[in-house]
């Protein structure tokens, strides 16, 4: 499992390499990836369902009980299927889409390891492998959105996104962490096993707006929806990738995982039917009032994704088998949607419907796939967005809470949601032919393919529902309530209330697309108002983020480093010696216990320390800090340091080497200071440093806890096979700290030939 | 010994920081020489310093001194020193490069160049 | 460059293939007895730095064949491939694994792997700044 999820990083590695041995036909081969995927997870489907899930788990850090885990059962597979699904057919049509691009492969390389991150959240078991995932969805996204980088808007709307998405991963980390401290374990199958007790616990209440912050943020609901249609910005293939099946359902996956554990709650039935309700709303309503197709397609995800928080809310066996249908329908159908919007674009080269019209001569495939993803959108029967739309009214009506509320919302957004559909399949296709940019002709096949597929889908859906219901869709319901759910789907289910839900927001609708421009007008007249929305306030809080650093910056940076030293000394004395004092008082241990030769040995440390300092030769402070860093090695030696005494006599040597090499290329001391500065640069030196002293003081007059040497040295003969335990303990125990610190070695050494071999070239092209 | 190291340790403190705050950017290479000295010293004389008793096990599987020298501080302070001598020789070349380019060895004026 | 004076370049003839061996002899016993990565690193660092500041930094460069450079990316990907084994034993990352080679009575390890990485970023990087240094000093002389 963690193959499947980590080969796409792997993968995105090598593509490109790939790109330059095998030019256009990339795209198909990297498809293959997300394609065996789902050809992987199709074989595990009976198991998983029969089983109720498959566990993987692999140790990384077991003694803080953190473990990189996996765990598939239902809803993961319907997330799985649908990423890899639908992943396949938008790199196939990427690569109709941006062919010739210059950056193709950035594009595989993102869309790749986006695609790996998204499995990851949806098959994390980890807390923490699942907000790992969860920020890496968001990293890659942002790349993604921002993926035409010359582009200042696309900047904007991708950082945008960014900010708005990684404040909600921090309330999501704060969540997490109070459910780990609540639940008292990492491991999310453990957890969501114990509800009751997180229910009950009084930091529900403070964990579940935490964890609602991360999912609201991601999956765009009111007020946080304005940045999904600015991400618009991106280029089709990502936009009909991220808001049909991914990146915004992520946020909807995490409230269906949480809902066995946490749901059912009061707080948590208000706060998603009211945030939903209201988030479906508006969206449905700004849909219309747009001219830009993939505009209007993202607040209709909007809606969407509103409608799917809604249905969280009311909880239930009926809300949780529409809630999985209308995930499913949605996916399939605003894939199709984008990828047609993308056609249109890239064949017409505009984005804006009132300029098109007639064009179902010219691209009747496209077309048709246009018409079958719109009818299913709009929810008309034949269609699986029919019967999902059925579910939803059914839903709605059984709600036990807020049933009238929900109902008129649900109703209009519907009204509003038929109308958008038809905006965007009929307006463009039937009508009198306008002139267009390009002239119009039919998409390539690769272009066609996914829109094809996706569109056929939901009719096959529409007519079979029993397809995907009897196995997969009962599976994902079943995880979402936390029990076994049967229930069968049909696309007729009688002449009831919800049919007639459905007949009235259908005739409505169509009312309303029919005098669409005149709709717009009207709404255009409300513009001051709804220019005041939650966005509005995101630029004001940017401003403001930008003024208060200024301000700080101009009051704290004074640009000396001596003041920053000098600031930074004081407060840590201060601090610190008044705690110290306060605290514990002067209280030493001044046993001694000496020997001749070493306190010889420590006052010429302690000299040559103060003479290196009143040199006015530089040769003379190097061979004082020299006397000094010999003096040091001795100290080790006499105190059983074997190791470190020719560590320190090495480095002393290379030190000189260093000095030698750089520092006499450089000025002669100078006197700079005035007396006073002299003084009082001398006052901060002895305060600071007599701290220091009266600090270790205390500290050596007390056992403040037992060493965690004992183990090592009892150990380091058992476990680490070796005699030398300072050795072992850096190859050994604590062998991930050795790592670092030979990076920062690295580094370092990196910076400094970048420094040097810099200048070198400067000095040879001037 | 480790109230005389306390002194010792204090007094390296004292002059790194002085040599630190002085305004030629020369001084500033030997006070960051004292300081990583000083940090060094306070670790490892903080554990406890024991005479003639180094964290070996002995190869023979004879008898283990009674009390031996912590090694975990060792094990700190053996990568301090080597990171420390990395962190000079970064901040040393970082100066010379600067100096290259604005020209001054004082602190105060190179605030005011923005080359 | 010729820079160093009879005494220390006759010295350096004997010295440096010495120090080299030393270093290698640190690296070994280093599990057991005093010594180990940093410490070998540093000897045979100062042992190439002696032969630059006789010979020059060309000939240093053509004595080690390698850049010094690549010494400090070779030893990170020893240092992070020695934590891989581990993984593979379904154990956490970077747990120790030791291996008997048979015959010889010879222990091979992830340590020791790990040590050798430690052994050669130290040597890169100290060296990495030292010739680079004097090359650009010569540059400007």
């Amino acid at each position: 499992m963690q193959i499947a999820v980590l080969a796409g990083f792997a993968l995105a590695i090598l593509v490109p390499l790939l790109s330059r041995w095998c030019g256009g036909r990339t795209g198909l081969i990297l498809a293959l990836y997300p394609a065996s995927i789902a050809f992987w997870l199709v074989s595990l489907a009976p198991e998983v369902l029969q089983s109720g899930g498959i566990y993987f788990e692999q140790a990384w850090a077991p003694s803080l009980g953190l473990s990189l885990s996996f765990w598939l059962d239902g809803l993961s597979l319907l997330f799985g299927l649908l990423i890899s699904g639908i992943g396949t057919l938008i790199i196939i049509y990427a690569s109709g889409y941006l062919h010739g691009h210059p950056q193709l492969a950035r594009f595989y390389v993102l869309i790749l390891s986006f695609m790996s991150s998204m499995l990851g959240v949806v098959m994390a078991d980890g807390l923490m492998t699942l907000f790992v995932f969860w920020e890496l969805t968001s990293i890659t996204s942002y790349l993604l959105i921002g993926f035409n980088h010359e582009d200042a808007a696309a900047r904007k709307s991708a950082l945008q996104g960014l900010l708005v998405t990684f404040t909600g991963g921090l309330a999501l980390m704060s969540g997490l962490i109070l459910l780990n401290v609540v639940g008292g374990s990492w491991s999310l199958q453990t957890l969501l096993n114990d509800g009751e007790t997180l229910r009950e616990h009084a930091l529900y209440l403070p964990m579940l707006l935490c964890l609602l912050g991360g999912a609201f943020t991601k999956s765009a609901q009111f007020p946080f929806h304005f940045w999904l249609p600015n991400a618009m910005a991106a280029p089709t293939p990502v936009s009909a990738y991220l808001h049909s099946a991914t990146m915004v359902k992520a946020g909807i996956y995490l409230m269906a995982r949480l809902q066995p554990g946490l749901g059912g709650t009061e707080a948590w039935t208000t706060i998603l039917c009211v945030i939903g309700a209201i988030t479906m709303v508006v969206g449905a309503f700004l849909a219309i009032r747009f001219t830009g197709i993939k505009k209007v397609l993202a607040y209709s995800t909007v809606m969407a994704l509103g409608t799917l928080t809604m249905l969280l809310g009311i909880g239930g066996e009926a809300a949780m088998i529409a809630f999985v249908t209308f995930l499913t329908a949605h996916s399939l159908y605003k894939g199709a949607l984008f990828m047609v919007a993308g056609a249109l674009d890239h064949e017409t080269g505009t984005k804006d419907i009132d300029e098109m019209g007639g064009l179902c001569r010219f691209m009747p495939v496209t077309a048709a796939c246009a018409f079958v993803a719109a009818l299913s959108l709009g929810g008309v029967i034949p269609l699986f967005g029919f019967v999902a739309k059925e579910l939803l009214f059914e839903a709605v009506l059984d709600a036990p809470r807020f049933t009238g509320f929900l109902i008129g919302m649900s109703l209009l957004a519907s009204v509003l949601v038929v109308a958008a559909a038809g905006i965007v399949a009929l307006r463009p296709f039937f009508g009198a032919l306008k002139e267009t940019p390009k002239t119009p002709h039919e998409a390539p096949p690769s272009m066609l393919a996914g829109p094809c597929v996706l569109a056929g889908l939901s009719l096959v859906l529409g007519f079979m529902p029993w397809l995907a219901g009897d196995g997969l869709l009962n599976a994902a319901a079943g995880a979402v309530m936390g029990t076994e759910v049967v229930t069968d789907l049909y696309l007729w289910h009688g002449l009831n209330t919800a049919l007639m839900m459905s007949m009235v927001s259908l005739g409505v609708g169509l009312l309303v697309c029919w005098r669409w421009p005149g709709v717009r007008g009207v709404i255009h007249r409300f513009s001051p108002v709804l220019d005041r929305g939650p966005e509005a306030g995101y630029w004001k809080l940017m401003d403001l983020l930008v003024r208060v650093a200024e301000w700080q910056t101009r009051l704290l940076q004074s640009g000396y480093m001596r003041n920053y030293l000098i600031l930074t000394l004081l407060s840590f004395t201060g601090l610190t010696g008044y705690t110290l004092l306060v605290r514990h008082g002067p209280v030493f241990d001044l046993a001694l216990d000496v020997r001749l030769q070493e306190v010889v040995v420590a006052l010429v440390i302690a000299a040559s320390a103060i003479v290196a300092c009143m040199m006015r030769s530089r040769l003379a402070a190097v061979a004082a800090a020299g006397v000094m860093g010999f003096g040091i090695a001795l100290i080790f030696l006499l105190f059983s340091a074997p190791d470190l005494a020719i560590t320190q006599l090495l480095i002393e040597t290379l030190t000189v080497i260093l000095l030698i090499l750089v520092l006499f290329r450089m000025p002669q001391f100078s006197s700079l200071s005035t007396p006073m500065e002299r003084v009082r640069d001398m006052f901060v030196a002895i305060i600071t440093g007599g701290l220091m002293t009266l600090l270790m003081l205390t500290v050596l007059g007390q056992d403040l806890f037992t060493s965690i040497s004992e183990y090592m040295i009892d150990n380091s003969v058992p476990l680490g096979h070796g005699h030398n335990i300072v050795n072992v303990i850096l190859v050994d125990f604590r062998a991930l700290d050795t790592l670092g610190e030979i990076f920062v070695l690295s580094l370092a050494a990196i910076g400094v030939l970048a420094m040097l071999r810099l200048q070198a070239k400067e000095r040879k092209t001037p | 010994m480790e109230p005389i190291m306390a002194v010792v340790i204090g007094v390296i403190y004292a002059t790194a920081i002085y040599m630190m705050l002085r305004r030629s950017i020369v001084k500033l290479v030997i006070g960051l020489i004292l300081i990583s000295n000083a940090a060094n010293l306070l670790i490892f004389a903080t554990a406890g310093m024991t005479r003639d008793a180094p964290p070996l096990i002995p190869m023979n599987g004879g008898p283990m001194a009674e009390v031996i020298a912590d090694p975990l501080p060792q094990a700190l302070v053996l990568t301090a020193i080597v990171i420390a001598f990395g962190v000079l020789s970064f901040a040393v070349v970082l100066i010379r490069r600067a100096y290259q380019i604005v020209g001054v060895d004082d602190m105060d004026q190179m605030k005011d160049t923005d080359t | 460059m010729k820079t160093g004076t009879l005494i220390l370049s006759v010295a350096a003839q004997t010295l440096v293939p010495l120090q080299v061996l030393f270093s290698l002899f640190l690296l070994l016993r280093g599990h057991d007895e005093p010594g180990g990565g940093f410490i070998a690193g540093l000897v045979v660092a100062g042992a190439f730095a002696l032969h630059q500041f006789v010979n020059g930094p060309e000939a240093t460069r053509r004595l080690l064949r390698v850049d010094p450079r690549d010494c400090i990316g070779f030893g990170l990907l020893l240092g992070v491939g020695s934590a891989l084994p581990a993984w593979w034993q379904g154990e956490a990352f970077l747990t120790a694994q030791w291996w008997e080679v048979p015959g010889l009575g010879l222990k091979l390890s992830t340590p020791l792997i790990f040590d050798i990485g430690v052994y050669l970023v130290v040597l890169g990087s100290v060296l990495t700044a030292v010739i680079t240094l004097t090359e650009v000093d010569k540059d400007e002389t």
